[in-house]
């Protein structure tokens, strides 16, 4: 489903990514580690066509509309509240049973009564948690997840283990993370960067 | 069908935006109501109704450009644009729907800004507010597609007014000779064709504007 080859990345004259080859298959469970600056996170965006390559090639079988990227930042607008956020989102995404599905993604993160404060009032774990609703809400094929603890409590973190041990063989994932004994033992393979 | 739900809805998020925040349209109020004041005070007693004219689209071209840095600060500090490029709606919606949402402001803007002028120069002539409405479309237009790009940029501050004067002279000639003309019609048409042309070309380039 993707696959790179001598892929490499420069912002300027810094070079973030060089010479990286990987293939994740249709199922597949990539753990991305390295240390702060290693291009984990350039990987990604490159992986959701948000960046071109400056070297090498990297193919990812799937439309961009099949992909869910869980970035650094929650990509929702702090104006608006968590269920407007859903809505446009789920709008743009075309998702069937739109309302039910967000309800449910908001039940699921415990953001449910806390759907009509604006984002801007949430904590950083709400707005994780928000975050990863807008990541699942149009059920991609394809995950790709930068660091989905970030910010989390040991309640939301247990349900991303959960979402993380659901998805695990169904759907293709590629996960960034510091902590990668939490994530292993979902894993299929690991590149571990710079 | 479902391009113009999207546009509605994008277009419908950045009023909902403006109305909670409040950040643009007092802004750009103010600004031209200070601007028309000071003109007021600063013009002779017997200032030419073409000078007069020729400030007032002075004023309407900096309040567009005040509301076009802001349009898109949400998604560029909050980086929302990413997320809305990854949505697969046509992209060439995002920038329509944040065009119609600038006209929105500019209109309500000059609903402010005409009697204004009005009040301090002078009686309104229909040709100069159909100019007005031709013009709102053309910076719309132009102006969401070089705020776009001018948020990608690091100088965005300095690149937005940079690119977007020099492209949008040709509304001021057609806006001021629309108003004082005695032919208007020509005007007027050269500001339609304007605006067909920069809408088209920014409509089709959008995309390659919002990714790599």
């Amino acid at each position: 489903m993707i696959s790179a080859r001598g892929l490499g990345r420069d912002f300027g004259a810094k070079r973030v990514l060089r010479g990286l080859d990987f293939e994740v298959p249709r199922g597949g469970f990539l753990l991305v580690t390295g240390r702060n600056g290693s291009g984990k996170s350039t990987l990604l965006s490159l992986c959701a066509g948000l960046l071109a390559p400056t070297a090498g090639e990297l193919d990812v079988e799937v439309d961009r509309g099949e992909i869910g990227y869980l970035a650094h930042e929650p990509l929702v607008y702090r104006e608006l509240t968590a269920l407007e956020n859903l809505e446009l989102y789920g709008r743009l995404y075309r998702v069937p049973e739109r309302r039910e599905r967000v309800g449910m993604l908001l039940e699921r993160f415990g953001l449910w009564d806390a759907r009509h404060e604006r984002v801007g009032a949430f904590s950083r774990g709400m707005a994780q948690r928000l975050a990863l609703c807008r990541t699942l809400l149009h059920e991609p094929r394809l995950l790709l997840l930068d660091e989905p603890y970030s910010a989390l409590d040991d309640d939301a973190a247990g349900l991303v283990d959960a979402l993380l041990s659901e998805v695990a063989g169904e759907k293709t994932v590629i996960v960034t993370s510091h902590d990668p004994e939490r994530i292993s033992r979902f894993t299929s393979e690991e590149l571990a960067l710079g | 069908m479902r391009y113009f739900a999207d546009v509605a809805a994008l277009a419908r998020k950045d009023v909902l935006l403006e109305f909670r925040s409040r950040d643009t349209l007092p802004a750009m109020l103010l600004f031209v109501v200070s601007a028309l004041v000071v003109f007021h005070f600063a013009l002779p007693a017997d200032t030419s109704e073409t000078a007069e004219t020729g400030l007032l689209w002075i004023a309407l071209l900096f309040t567009a450009l005040l509301g076009l840095a802001r349009a898109f600060v949400a998604e560029r500090e909050q980086r929302v644009l990413d997320g809305l490029v990854l949505t697969p709606c046509d992209r060439s919606a995002i920038w329509l729907g944040k065009a119609i949402g600038v006209v929105a402001f500019l209109v309500l803007a000059e609903v402010v800004a005409l009697p204004a002028f009005a009040l301090f120069f002078g009686p309104l002539s229909w040709e100069l507010v159909a100019a007005v409405a031709l013009a709102d479309i053309g910076l719309a237009a132009v102006g969401t597609l070089l705020a776009a790009m001018a948020a990608a940029g690091r100088a965005r501050e300095l690149l937005l007014p940079l690119l977007f004067l020099p492209l949008v002279i040709p509304i001021v000639v057609g806006g001021v000779g629309a108003s004082v003309a005695d032919h208007p019609a020509r005007y007027l048409g050269f500001l339609g064709l304007y605006d067909a042309v920069f809408a088209i070309l920014s409509w089709a380039s959008f995309e390659y504007v919002v990714t790599e």
